[in-house]
């Protein structure tokens, strides 16, 4: 984990000081709400149907916990009981009270955390894999990365009024947990001749326009990662479209410029740009990644498991990962209980997360991109205590990465064999065309569209965010309510038809393609 | 008919405006008819409201119900969270949304 | 004339002209910079420019922050002005990418924007300023 040092802590107790007197100043009308607005953004305040909510940082999805358990605290506190971890690995709370916000900042500084650039058209918390540190195939911690970049883009002058936000995720191996091809910038560490170095993607984004970053360059040296980073922003920052807000992400400027030119006139800023000494030296990458340091692992932790309980079983199964260190594993609590919104989360039970975390997991918790949480270094013989531990706070659902991620479609499949029969089936659902729910890169997506008052949902097939990043195709004509939950119905029904040995849905469906579920839902 | 809606520039609460102050309640809320503009103008100067709008209603015996379905989850709270709306105890709640 | 300013110099009173005009006038010292003009277009011309303003017709349109930093890096020293919507929350920004006068269109409350410039004693990454980023500050 990283720590802050008395610069990291000034800078954060600067802004709730700045913050806070920005709130002042609206309340007491000294600033009309156009003028208090772009700030409020910057602090990640939004104000939303019901009330204002805030949103919270959580740097690359890492806490420790006593940063879990304030988030509990302010849950309970200001908010009405409960958090919504979101799939930018980061925390919302849903019914703020503007008036309250200093304060909320200011406990959050009390434990090095904050929210700033959550929102706005700058860039916001850099994302990672949640299995980071964990993972047997990363060919280095990619946290370490992602800090340096936070703290880079951190009040960057030069990119604080970017033609829209900018969203940049990192990730050190082959297979994306991240789905960092769908972020504005998607670099993957990777090793050249025994040196690290990073390949950068550009252009990738969900929303109303998703697209797929394309290779921008395959190779930057290590020691440019900085200024590379800073040529990318620069030629969107100069180059990118203000015209038109839905034209603005920087996806629309290379898929208008072509990825070779975007390529061409960042190398050509780069060369500049290295020039200024941007870059911090080794030792700071070296201070940094001692923080992130393995934990004291038992070498001799048994690598057994009993799995005579079949509950525990089926858990271990779905939910429960390898681990590069023998007699450990990747536990993935699922927030996606039968009934229940994804991502959300009680106090009480972030507060069991929290202690959970101390007691097995070397007090270390993650976030993830699919809006779950993970406790990255679980010793196996402490699975089966965690496990009952999760029944008890009803964190147990063993149904990860599976259909029932979504209240009224969990009725429909809370049969578990069911839905083991079916497999991994990424299941998302966005709430409206501008995809929060990631609905693009869903085997199975879910559009929810307001269609002349009435609630509309189109159905998405084929999508994917990780390694094998592919888009969704819609289906055609949306349904009703009711009439959606039947469409996946006869979708799953025609895979499980069509199914050849192990295949996963997707795999079916990209060998079979579109027509067949289409025949099958509209008949 | 016509309303009068924003949310609470302190605490962010969806509100309504009664003709005099202004209600948690939709079911307090009056027709303001043409004179929205101007107390939309003087209630945002005041800074009793933020972001207020006008909207279209339809006057029903159990009182206003907003046209447009954004309006209507707005005055009852969010539908996923029954809990968590002004009607937490009635079930049926959320089927005067749709 | 600049309302907020940050130089010691005498300030110039020849009126900008746009960058085409200076382009084509070989006598001209001051230089008025739309968003979507190049900035690098004047980098052969930085010895006699006493004066760029730079334009800022909507706060949220931020092209001018690289364009000043461009002019700085490329050693431009004279007076560099952000002119038209420009909100006292941005000065501090603005100043780390070079600017050092501003001409706003609402005239900005003094006391806020002294207070906007004394929040951050520190800054994590090198800019147009004379600010040691925190990393140089833990290394030396």
């Amino acid at each position: 984990m990283y720590k802050y040092d008395q610069y990291d802590q000034a800078i954060v107790d600067a802004r709730v000081a700045e913050f806070s007197d920005q709130v002042r100043r609206r309340l007491a009308g000294d600033i009309t709400e156009d003028q208090f607005k772009p700030l409020r953004l910057m602090n990640g305040l939004y104000l939303q149907l019901h009330a204002y909510m805030l949103r919270v940082a959580i740097p690359y999805g890492t806490l420790d916990s006593r940063q879990m358990r304030m988030l509990a605290h302010i849950a309970r506190k200001y908010d009405r009981d409960y958090g919504h971890f979101t799939t930018r690995q980061n925390i919302q709370y849903n019914w703020i009270k503007l008036e309250d916000a200093p304060a909320i900042l200011a406990d959050l500084a009390s434990v090095e955390m904050h929210a700033i650039q959550t929102s706005g058209n700058c860039i916001r918390n850099i994302s990672s894999d949640q299995y980071a540190g964990a993972a047997a195939d990363e060919v280095a911690d990619p946290r370490p990365w992602a800090e340096l970049l936070r703290q880079w883009s951190t009040f960057h002058p030069e990119f604080s009024y970017l033609p829209r936000k900018f969203k940049i995720a990192v990730i050190a191996s082959d297979e994306d947990r991240a789905a960092m091809k769908l972020h504005d910038i998607g670099i993957q560490l990777v090793t050249r001749d025994g040196k690290l170095g990073a390949a950068f993607y550009v252009g990738g984004g969900m929303g109303r326009t998703p697209m797929v970053a394309p290779l921008i360059k395959d190779f930057v040296p290590i020691e440019d990662y900085l200024s590379y980073s800073e040529a990318c922003l620069r030629v969107y920052n100069r180059y990118g479209r203000r015209d038109n807000i839905y034209k603005a992400r920087i996806k629309i400027l290379i898929h208008e410029l072509g990825a070779a030119e975007y390529a061409r006139q960042v190398e050509e800023e780069f060369a500049h740009v290295k020039t200024l000494g941007i870059d911090p030296p080794a030792a700071e990458l070296e201070r940094i990644s001692a923080f992130f340091a393995p934990p004291a692992f038992d070498a001799g932790a048994p690598d057994s498991v009993d799995r005579s309980d079949p509950d525990f079983a089926v858990w271990l199964d779905q939910n429960v990962k390898p681990h590069k260190q023998p007699g450990y594993a990747i536990v993935n609590i699922s927030l996606k209980p039968v009934g229940g919104i994804p991502g959300d989360a009680s106090s009480a039970q972030i507060d069991v997360m929290a202690d959970l975390a101390e007691r097995y997991s070397f007090d270390e918790l993650r976030v993830t991109h699919a809006q779950n949480i993970v406790l990255p270094h679980v010793a196996k013989r402490d699975l089966y205590a965690m496990w009952q531990a999760l029944v008890e706070a009803d964190l147990a659902a063993p149904n990860l990465d599976l259909i029932s991620d979504a209240q009224k479609i969990a009725q429909r499949f809370a049969d578990l064999d069911r839905q083991r029969t079916l497999g991994e089936l990424k299941l998302k659902i966005s709430g409206c065309i501008n995809a929060c729910g990631h609905h693009h890169a869903g085997h199975i997506g879910i559009l929810g569209v307001d269609r002349k008052g009435t609630e509309n949902y189109q159905l998405l097939l084929g999508g994917s965010g990780a390694e094998d990043t592919s888009l969704g195709k819609i289906t055609g004509p949306g349904f009703d309510e009711d009439g959606i939950v039947d469409a996946v119905e006869r979708v799953t029904d025609k895979y499980l038809e069509l199914r050849e040995g192990e295949e996963r849905f997707l795999d079916t469906y990209r060998r079979v393609g579109f027509d067949p579920f289409k025949e099958a839902i509209y008949g | 008919m016509k309303l009068l809606t924003g949310n609470d520039l302190a605490t962010g609460a969806v509100t309504w405006w009664t003709g005099e102050c202004w209600s948690l309640h939709v079911e307090d809320a009056v027709d303001v008819g043409e004179h929205g503009e101007a107390v939309l103008t003087a209630e945002e100067g005041a800074r009793r409201v933020n972001a207020p709008y006008i909207i279209d209603a339809i006057a029903t015996p159990d009182g206003p119900r907003p046209a447009h379905i954004k309006d209507r989850v707005r005055a009852l709270g969010p539908t996923v969270r029954p809990d968590l709306t002004l009607k937490p105890a009635d079930p049926d709640a959320g089927s005067w949304v749709i | 004339m600049a309302e907020l300013r940050f130089r010691n110099d005498e300030a110039l009173e020849q009126p900008a002209v746009t960058l085409d005009g200076f382009l084509q006038q070989s006598n001209a010292t001051a230089v008025r910079l739309e968003p979507d003009e190049d900035a690098r277009l004047l980098i052969p011309h930085l010895d006699r420019l006493a004066l760029v303003e730079i334009a800022f017709p909507k706060f949220r349109d931020g092209r001018g922050y690289s364009s000043a930093r461009i002019l700085r890096e490329a050693g431009y020293r004279g007076e560099l002005r952000a002119a038209g919507d420009v909100l006292v929350d941005q000065i501090a920004y603005m100043r780390r990418c070079g600017f050092d006068s501003f001409l706003p269109d609402a005239p900005l409350d003094a006391e806020a924007v002294q207070a906007s410039l004394t929040f951050y004693d520190h800054a994590y990454q090198r800019a147009a300023d004379t600010a040691v980023p925190v990393w140089k500050l833990r290394h030396g």
